[in-house]
């Protein structure tokens, strides 16, 4: 028994005043009152295998994403869980973890170089080209100025005192490792990283 | 990690002190809640809190913060009067036996050799004794009154348990029941794993109190075995692997040093880096350093460097002061001597002692630059963010760039973790706007620079025109090409002695045995080599097959060194090299070679007949209770209070005040005033992090901002009873250096602590929330901390400090 | 995208509907259960925040309350909550008692015979009580009749809201998202059988270490759960942050749907109806209080709501 009945009817139905519960009690119900599952959000996702960003557990992490890597769309990560084959972490992520999405997608991410101006209050937006050129030309300028090939004592020393650098905690390997080299060729002593901070 | 996460499961007694891992590790606690199910493991927390850890503990202590030494001395002594420890082991494989030379010596809180003008000390009497042919002598009845064991009794007796009691606030019956338990892993049978982290490293007395757990480790035999170990939970996700790579002022790839000042000639260096043995017939790993040396400047140098120019060793800048850490950093920008700073990924206004100092330090630059995925509180440290920020724009001069990063989601390469592993990632989808890679902004600004000094010359541009750059798109040095430079290559077809090629030129090395000194091979990080080799990459693999069911995934990733798992496994089993119990067979001499779960960390064809030592990176081949030079505070730890300290005397040298604080912890003299006394801040605080937050990043994450919202402390109910403070309601806390407001969290899980005749209250910190973000606003905590360093590393002390605290 | 494309044939409950749904279909299907063991639980918040992820939730940024508890309680964007509790025992020591909340998808679920609108509370053949929020009107009913408080009313489509063991994934043969996160294996999922024979387990290990009352929380007066938990001290449930130690569906409820509902409800005037479910509501109420007929709230609420959106 089903009489046809569209759920915004169905609602004027109560608020006329008969008992639409009642109705509804004795089979009246609209013809969507099947029940089902949400829909399943992982369907046809592209699946990447990756690695925690946060503490040094190291987990394994399934990011999914939608778009399959053609040419014509721009993938977007839509949701992440943990990598069930992994030996430390065996599918789980912690409370970081399980919201890293919130960081990939944050509104606080940088999106352009900028440049903050002396004693301005304000970030203008720049060119990486511009960015690059201004930073090498201080670095330069700094360190022809300031290079000390000998130090009070005249001893050879080749190092530029005058420009730290302090490495990221969650970049790759491969990049501490250009970092590394680069800074020594430049003479960086100043150096240091967040292994106790 | 000497051990590694999976590995926990394997332990007896699990020692959470100086960390807190389900709050900070919650994914690598699993193992611990393994190790209870699998083996009725039993799992201690003592921390100055009751945490996340102590709620799934199956015993609890409360200690002071900063005092772990003394609880940790005085198990030592526990151990050795009680007879106690593991005596088999101790005698093979520790310098128990070994004879210190004459001179040494302690009295009143100082080692010998302290100098108070320059808060020093001359190290040279913290040796051994060395016979003719420069091998310590030893005493294997362990009598001799300088052997190693003697001292280090005398020096722990004075750590009886009433001073423990005395100075952590721990009762002695919960002190006593403590150390029952963790004395019955001194069977062959059992072991114990230490898990600590920055509770125990950011202290003026970090690096000592870390050195007493692995003495602990030693004394009941439990290095070296499955379940056993000493494991730093390193903080980030590649922390491990930029220590391993060396971005540290004074280190080179591999846990080399760069040389200092007084090194003038390769030969000097040489001289001070290679390490012989100092027992007959051991290995002393160090002994190669000359491989792994020229190895890496053939990397970096290519051509050019040459056994005549002593591989560009001139080129290599030479340290003045021991380091030129994060805290000289930010003191040299307050001086007025620093021009520039980098800032790759690293929130420092956030994350560095005494903000009021850093902001100044960071308006006195000329240019900044922050590479960031997140706009950080770093690089808006010029912009009014009103009472949590409040600086005025107009007045600071420093030129800013904000330079968009990917994040790991974005970009492809390994990171390691707290395990020794390498694991390689895959990017996933592109970044946001105009974001590129860290390599890609490196590598434009060195080429840029290159170019520049091509175009101008300038000052000593040698290493910057001839540094090897052989990328196949050099503005953007692939991964791969990265991976491959730091596993190393054969420079010319490699023989072995027999004259069979092993590897032919230009072939990836398959580990750091093939290196050579002769500039012959090539390889950017010596203890990474075999990660990417002619098989490919090493690190990318996931076979996670368990064949001995231990806990080892040696087809997981890659772990440094060599593959290893678990370091110093030679010491798993017996000197005749059987296992030590079968329970615990982990690696054992099968009569021809040493085989096991694990990839041996010893020669595997050396028999035990040889007697060499299972620690092959030490001179001695033996575990060190005595540190030798090591360490700059002395041989063994000793117990300073905390630079600010709730009582007014060391109790172990009340009479001694140059011995009340760690004698040589370093104080610029710009902060000798910003110190405050317990008169005016009574209560002892220490900060921390909260399991929903990783640092400053999350509270950008809308997920982990609704899980912990708002800046909150944490106080005992006595404590809150005192001032009128009830739970939820807001209050300031007050250092000598600032304040910071934050909502009351009233807990039973704080107490009140009965410290050498006085009632000490604790307060508890988290460090998360700032002026940026999705979460509530709040003043950074590191508003609160002293800018102070410990005696090695220059940790600046986060954990023990003093504050006042009001209702508002 | 409508919720009803795909027809289970497996429902074995409706509220609302003396007709019942097709579900020959459930004949090999196995009852499912999530077991909650509170003794490892270290209250780290990975599944509440897994939890959000997967269904897509973004509760508001709320405060410090001056505990751990974040958000402080269940809403309709958040299905999940920890609560913690410092609960000092016999022997004077401190016990930091840490339980997760949510739907516990009992197996005579209380919200769907409180819940007056046809199919949009449904109980499947594996044992999880879902909400069709499709066919939600909003009345609120279901939280008066769900003996644990779970669901939560939304102000943004008037529609109440729960956990739903995500059905979505176990129908796609996954286990819900919280119990994949955590670190600690404390969310532990399987077929009502394993985990009950898990449960026991887990129960005989804690007696050992001392815990002579542990237990398994199943309660018996809604017919048993879908969700158990595994307490240490399964004497006093409510010390556990209020778990009901006898949970049983009101008997307002009962006598509405066992006897009132099915053959009275088209002659009872809807007055009294209304008068048994006034008595039963407690706390802040939606709708407005004189108005006697749920579909008539939720229908006005809808209408003010779209005349506020004209311009």
């Amino acid at each position: 028994m089903s009489v046809r009945v569209s759920r915004r009817n169905f609602l004027k139905l109560g608020a006329a005043g008969l008992g639409a519960s009642s109705m509804a009690m004795m089979g009246f119900a609209p013809d969507q009152a099947l029940a089902s599952v949400r829909h399943f959000k992982l369907s046809g996702a592209t699946m990447t295998r990756n690695v925690c960003t946060y503490c040094s557990v190291g987990c394994g992490m399934l990011l999914y994403a939608r778009g399959d890597g053609g040419a014509n769309v721009i993938d977007n990560i839509y949701h992440v869980e943990g990598d069930p084959d992994h030996p430390v972490s065996r599918g789980s992520l912690c409370p970081r973890g399980a919201g890293v999405l919130d960081f990939i997608h944050s509104p606080s991410r940088v999106k352009y170089p900028e440049v903050r101006e002396p004693n301005t209050n304000e970030w203008k937006r720049i060119s990486w080209d511009e960015a690059f050129d201004r930073i090498a030309r201080h670095m330069k300028d700094d360190r022809d100025r300031n290079f000390q090939t000998h130090d009070d004592q005249g001893r050879l020393v080749n190092r530029w005192m005058t420009t730290s650098m302090v490495a990221a905690s969650a970049c790759t390997n491969e990049t501490a490792y250009l970092t590394q080299k680069i800074t020594r060729a430049l003479g960086i002593l100043t150096l240091d990283n967040q292994a106790r901070v | 990690m000497t051990n590694h996460w999976v590995d926990i499961r394997n332990a007896n007694v699990i020692l959470s002190m100086g960390g807190n891992s389900a709050e900070a590790h919650p994914v690598g606690f699993r193992w611990v809640i393994h190790a209870k199910e699998r083996s009725k493991a039993i799992l201690i927390s003592v921390d100055p809190r009751y945490n996340r850890t102590t709620a799934v503990s199956d015993i609890h202590a409360w200690l002071r913060t900063g005092t772990d030494i003394v609880w940790l001395g005085g198990l030592i002594s526990y151990l050795i009067e009680n007879e106690l420890y593991n005596r088999d082991y101790v005698l093979a494989y520790t310098d128990a036996p070994l004879i210190v030379r004459e001179g040494f010596d302690f009295e009143d809180g100082l080692f010998s050799g302290y100098n108070p003008d320059n808060r020093t000390y001359d190290r040279s009497t913290w040796n051994f004794e060395l016979d003719e042919n420069g091998f310590a002598r030893t005493d294997p009845t362990l009598q001799h009154p300088r052997c190693v064991f003697q001292l280090l009794r005398q020096h722990y007796s004075r750590y009886t348990v009433e001073q423990v009691e005395n100075i952590t606030g721990m009762p002695r019956k919960k002190v006593l029941q403590i150390w029952d338990v963790i004395a019955q892993t001194a069977a062959p049978d059992k072991t114990m794993t230490i898990l600590y982290a920055l509770g125990w490293t950011q202290h003026t007395v970090g690096s000592q109190m870390i050195r007493a757990g692995a003495m602990v480790q030693l004394l009941l035999g439990n290095m070296g075995m499955p379940g056993g170990g000493v494991n730093a939970l390193r903080g980030h996700s590649n922390i491990q692997g930029l220590t391993d790579i060396g971005l540290l002022s004074n280190l080179l790839p591999g846990y080399m040093n760069l040389p200092s000042a007084n090194l003038q000639t390769y030969q000097d260096y040489m001289r001070t880096r290679i390490k012989q043995p100092l027992l007959e017939g051991e290995v002393s790993y160090w002994k190669f350093y000359e491989r792994f040396f020229v190895s890496m400047m053939k990397e970096w140098y290519g051509d050019v460097a040459t056994a005549e120019n002593d591989w560009c060793y001139d080129w290599l800048p030479k340290l003045s002061a021991p380091l030129y850490d994060i805290l000289y950093a930010i003191n040299q920008m307050v001086r007025g001597e620093m021009t520039g700073a980098f800032c790759q990924g690293f929130n420092i206004l956030a994350a560095f002692p005494n903000k009021a100092k850093v902001t100044e330090g960071l308006s006195k630059l000329k240019w900044l630059v922050v590479m960031d995925p997140l706009k950080v509180e770093t690089g808006e440290f010029w912009q009014n963010h009103g009472e949590f920020h409040p600086v005025d724009p107009s007045q600071i001069a420093t030129e800013v760039f904000r330079l968009p990063t990917t994040c790991f989601a974005e970009d492809d390469g390994s990171i390691t973790n707290s395990s020794r592993w390498l694991q390689w990632h895959h990017k996933a989808a592109p970044p946001p706007g105009e974001s590129r890679t860290d390599t890609e902004i490196l590598a434009q600004v060195m080429l840029r620079i290159k170019r520049l000094y091509e175009e101008e010359g300038g000052a000593f541009p040698e290493p910057i025109l001839n540094l090897a750059w052989n990328y196949t798109n050099p503005a953007y040095p692939s991964s791969e090409e990265l991976a491959k430079e730091y596993n190393g290559r054969a420079l010319v077809d490699l023989t072995d002695p027999q004259g069979n090629v092993i590897r032919r030129a230009g072939e990836q090395l398959d580990d750091f045995s093939q290196l050579r000194e002769d500039g012959t091979t090539a390889c950017g990080c010596w203890i990474y080599s075999g990660a990417f080799t002619e098989k490919g990459n090493m690190m990318d693999r996931r076979d996670n097959s368990d064949p001995y069911d231990v806990g080892m995934t040696l087809g997981w990733a890659w772990a440094w060194p060599m593959n290893r798992r678990l370091l110093y496994n030679r010491a798993s089993a017996r000197p005749d090299g059987t296992p030590w119990s079968q329970d615990k067979a982990f690696i054992w001499w099968n009569g021809s070679r040493w085989v096991g779960a694990d990839v041996p960390d010893f020669a595997v064809t050396s028999p035990p007949s040889e007697g060499v030592g299972p620690f092959i990176l030490t001179q001695t081949g033996r575990g060190q209770l005595f540190a030798s030079e090591w360490l700059n505070e002395g041989p063994f730890p000793e117990h300073y209070e905390p630079m600010e300290s709730p009582i007014d005397r060391n109790p172990l040298s009340p009479d001694n005040p140059l011995a009340f604080h760690n004698p040589i912890a370093r104080v610029f003299d710009e902060d000798k005033d910003d110190f405050g006394s317990n008169k005016e801040f009574p209560y002892a605080a220490t900060t921390y992090r909260l399991t929903e937050h990783f640092h400053f990043w999350t509270t950008h994450a809308r997920l982990n901002a609704i899980a912990q919202p708002e800046k909150f402390i944490e106080i005992s109910e006595q404590l809150a009873g005192e001032l009128g403070i009830a739970v939820g309601e807001r209050v300031r806390v007050r250092s000598k250096r600032g304040y910071m407001d934050a909502v009351a969290v009233v807990t039973k899980r704080m107490v009140p602590l009965e410290i050498d005749g006085r009632t000490v209250h604790q307060i508890g910190i988290p460090l998360h929330w700032g002026f940026k973000g999705v979460a509530r606003k709040a003043h950074l905590t590191n508003t609160l901390t002293p800018f102070v360093g410990d005696g090695n590393t220059q940790t600046p002390e986060f954990k023990s400090f003093l504050v006042n605290l009001e209702k508002l | 995208m409508r919720g009803d494309q795909i027809n289970l044939q497996d429902i074995v409950a409706r509220s609302a509907s003396p007709t019942p749904s097709p579900h020959v279909r459930s004949g090999n299907i196995q009852q499912v259960a999530k077991l909650i063991d509170v003794s490892v639980c270290i209250g780290c918040k990975a599944c509440q925040v897994a939890c959000s992820e997967w269904n897509d939730l973004r509760d508001e940024v709320g405060h410090c309350h001056g505990v751990y508890d974040n958000p402080i309680d269940l809403s309709a964007e958040s299905f999940e909550v920890m609560r913690f509790s410092e609960y000092v025992n016999e022997e004077g020591d401190l016990e930091w008692l840490i339980r997760k909340d949510n739907c516990m998808h009992c197996a005579e679920p209380g919200c769907l015979k409180a819940c007056p609108a046809p199919g949009a509370i449904v109980q499947y053949a594996n044992g999880i009580v879902d909400f069709n929020s499709e066919h939600c009107i909003g009345c609120g009913y279901c939280r008066a009749g769900c003996p644990f408080d779970i669901p939560r009313y939304s102000e943004k489509d008037n529609k109440a809201y729960k956990c739903t063991l995500c059905s979505d994934r176990v129908y796609h043969g996954l286990e819900p998202a919280c119990v994949k996160s955590c670190p600690t294996s404390a969310i532990m999922f399987g077929t009502k059988e394993a985990m009950l024979d898990y449960g026991a387990k887990r129960v005989a290990s804690l007696q050992e270490r001392g815990y002579e009352n542990a237990g398994i929380y199943d309660p018996a007066g809604v017919g048993g759960t879908h969700v158990v938990y595994v307490l240490q001290h399964a004497d006093k449930p409510e010390i556990y942050s209020g778990l009901p130690k006898d949970p049983q569906i009101s008997p307002v409820v009962e006598a509405w749907k066992g006897i009132t509902k099915p053959l009275m409800s088209a002659v009872l005037g809807l007055s009294v109806l209304t008068g048994f479910f006034h008595y039963m509501i407690k706390g802040p109420k939606e709708e407005p209080e004189d108005d006697p007929d749920p579909e008539k709230a939720a229908a006005d609420r809808e209408l003010d709501r779209r005349e506020g959106d004209r311009p």
